[in-house]
């Protein structure tokens, strides 16, 4: 008898923990024999924790379920299936998980994670066999032919990358995961890490073999505790297993990695600063050229890759480029695990293929608001992601489509805001934050956004709005052409975008608000 | 948790990472771990063993807001202030917290019992708000919860 129930961060900050313990303990108490597996998660926050019991039919699941259920749930027979105020049937039929394409998740929330020949069971390390039977230019040559971009949010395509490092000459390499990922409303990092981390591990292997790297670091922000001990553990058995170290699966290959942890610097997921951090420096900016791939970590040649691009590669080698480039739209090839968080009913990990609305995403998939009040804006990519009203919820999801509408889909995050909201403040938030987490290096970053927060202080105080919403734009314009990177650059996409979708919060009360 | 400086200890953890590439952060976060802050012999030592000037490593330390100058209270919650917990009321709640405690962002109770950070984004934003107390995650927090779970820190 075989019950799951997710480690994840999420599900133990809302008690999977107590709830295994209490499972266990009655399963004791009426000499059950069940054996309790723990798994990443499924990516349905609404519904952790979720508490899997495999049947003949599937896994059937129940949730989300407090200690209190425990009883209960064994009194209505949960461990043969049967049915209970908290059953979801099975869980590969809940309609949010089964419209998804899982590609690079397609193990998260099924295994244990630490759990090695699970992980092979389900098509782990086929990739790597491959990448190392094809060599270095034909790996590099199929991962341009799967068209994948850079997940972190610019959308560079990895191969062009990872050919540009493959070509330089130099007598180190280094690979270079960025698990920094600091954007609100975005945890697809986490819970690969925490779900699936030989993924990420077999990823930047792939990624080793295809460049001539021998040494590589996962940056993970410290934010992320248990992301960092399930890493470090995968990596130990990696390296016990020889899928790490002197002898690549046998072969003459050599490759080697680490976790190094953040220490609280959102501009330490732009890649540079990134680069600065792991070099024991302050985090700041390097201007750029030399591109990292020939001028990296310690000056050489380095692929820089968001997680979930790493993680994606596995799938690419394993079933082929044709097979990833299947999915998506235009120029954007293949699924994005889109994350849908905030005040939404049904908030999780949603890997589907470009293309699907925002609306769709919002609505139909996440249920609307969680509050039951209308939905007002969605941010889209993070806190430098602009705010989408619902007249553009039939945005598609899409590098280009996003773009055109003057925003971004970043590294994927959705945050959902309903009625209450108060944009004002929210551009406000954005100029701050900014402020907070400026490297200081570039002065429209570090002073442009500390007087963007005071202008729109003024502007809420209602003193001379009109002059004021004009100053704060003409602001917004030497940030996003005069900053150094994406911080500077591109806080002024909620704040413009507040100002162009939601002009009335910025009105004095009973003001006409005037047309542009 | 108590953190007495230990020059020792100091120098142990200095040599467990000096061998690293880029052992910089890594050394500092075992020196706050060992002592709860980065204490000001912590700088000189770390200079002169990684032959860097004072100003270098102080520049290090004062950048990331991890590293604390001073003992935290003996328990640390750290509340989530990015826009997903914005979108579910985490900056009332968290008002409520500190004015009731008598504390701003970053303070930490008279008594020494619980400090209050803030933190942009713990990656709970689908079961917000969210927290962590003592590196323990915790999520849906509304505002009965936040106060029952500040009261749990003793």
């Amino acid at each position: 008898m075989r019950v799951f129930i997710p480690c994840d961060a999420a599900a133990l900050a809302v008690g999977a923990d107590k709830v295994a313990l209490a499972i266990a303990k009655e399963a004791l108490a009426r000499g059950v024999d069940l054996k309790i597996i723990r798994t990443g998660s499924r990516g349905m926050f609404w519904l952790e924790p979720l508490v899997e019991v495999e049947t003949p039919e599937g896994r059937v699941g129940y949730g989300p379920v407090s200690i209190g259920d425990v009883p209960g749930l064994f009194d209505a027979g949960f461990l043969e299936g049967r049915t209970h105020k908290l059953s979801v049937g099975l869980v590969e039929k809940i309609p949010f998980f089964a419209r998804q394409n899982r590609l690079t998740f397609a193990r998260c929330g099924v295994i244990d994670p630490l759990d090695l020949d699970a992980f092979r069971a389900h098509g782990g390390y086929v990739g790597l066999a491959r990448a190392l039977s094809l060599g270095a230019a034909q790996t590099v040559a199929e991962v341009k032919a799967s068209g994948l971009r850079g997940r972190g949010g610019a959308g560079f395509p990895t191969g062009i990358k990872w050919e540009t490092v493959r070509t330089a000459a130099a007598d180190q390499k280094y690979i270079l995961c960025n698990a920094d990922e600091g954007d609100s409303g975005t945890f697809a990092d986490r819970m690969l890490m925490e779900g699936d981390p030989f993924t990420l591990i077999e990823g930047m292997t792939i990624a080793a073999v295809a460049v001539g790297a021998t040494r590589g670091y996962i940056y993970v922000r410290s934010e992320y505790p248990h992301a960092i001990r399930t890493m470090n553990a995968a990596i130990g058995i990696a390296r016990r297993e020889g899928l790490l170290g002197p002898s690549l699966m046998g072969s003459t290959q050599h490759f080697d990695l680490e976790v190094r942890v953040g220490a609280g610097a959102y501009v330490c997921g732009e890649e540079t600063a990134l680069l600065e951090s792991l070099e024991g420096k302050r985090g700041q900016v390097r201007a750029k050229p030399p591109i990292p791939a020939l001028v990296g970590l310690f000056g050489k040649p380095t692929v820089v890759n968001n997680l979930i691009s790493f993680a994606t590669i596995p799938f690419i080698l394993e079933k082929g480029a044709a097979a990833y480039a299947d999915y998506g739209m235009g120029r954007s090839r293949g699924t994005m695990p889109v994350q849908l968080a905030g005040n939404i009913k049904h908030g999780g990990l949603f890997e589907v293929a470009f293309g699907i609305t925002l609306g769709e995403l919002v609505n139909e998939i996440g249920g609307g608001s969680a509050s039951g009040r209308p939905v007002r804006a969605v941010q889209a990519g993070g806190p430098l992601g602009a705010y989408f009203p619902p007249h553009l919820f039939d945005t598609p999801y899409d590098y280009e489509a996003f773009a055109a509408r003057d925003g971004l889909i970043g590294h994927g995050g959705l945050v959902v805001f309903d009625d209450s909201v108060d944009m004002a403040k929210m551009a406000r938030f954005a100029m701050a934050f900014c402020a907070h987490e400026s490297c200081g290096k570039c002065t429209p970053c570090r002073i442009g956004s500390m007087r963007g927060a005071e202008v729109i202080d003024k502007i809420i105080a209602e003193s001379e709005v009109e002059k004021n919403i004009a100053l704060v734009k003409d602001l917004c314009e030497t940030m996003k052409f005069g900053s150094l990177c994406a911080l500077g650059g591109f806080t002024p996409y909620p704040v413009l975008s507040a100002l162009e979708h939601f002009p009335e919060d910025f009105a004095p009360a009973g003001m006409p608000v005037a047309a542009e | 948790m108590t953190h007495v400086w230990d020059s020792d200890k100091a120098e142990d953890i200095i040599a467990a990472h000096e061998g690293l590439e880029g052992p910089m952060l890594p050394i500092l976060h075992g020196m706050q771990e060992a002592f709860g802050y980065i204490p000001e012999a912590v700088v000189r030592l770390i200079a002169a063993r990684l032959n860097l000037s004072r100003a270098e490593v102080y520049g290090v330390v004062s950048f990331y807001h991890d590293f604390r100058r001073e003992p935290a209270g003996r328990h640390v919650l750290k509340l989530c202030r990015a826009e997903a917990c914005q979108s579910v009321g985490s900056e009332a709640n968290a008002a409520t917290l500190l004015r009731r405690l008598g504390l701003g962002w970053g303070g930490t109770t008279p008594d020494g019992r619980l400090t209050v950070e803030a933190v942009y984004c713990l990656g709970l934003c689908a079961c917000g708000p969210s927290a962590l107390l003592d590196g323990e995650p915790h999520g849906r927090l509304d505002a009965a919860a936040l106060e029952a779970l500040a009261a749990e820190a003793v």
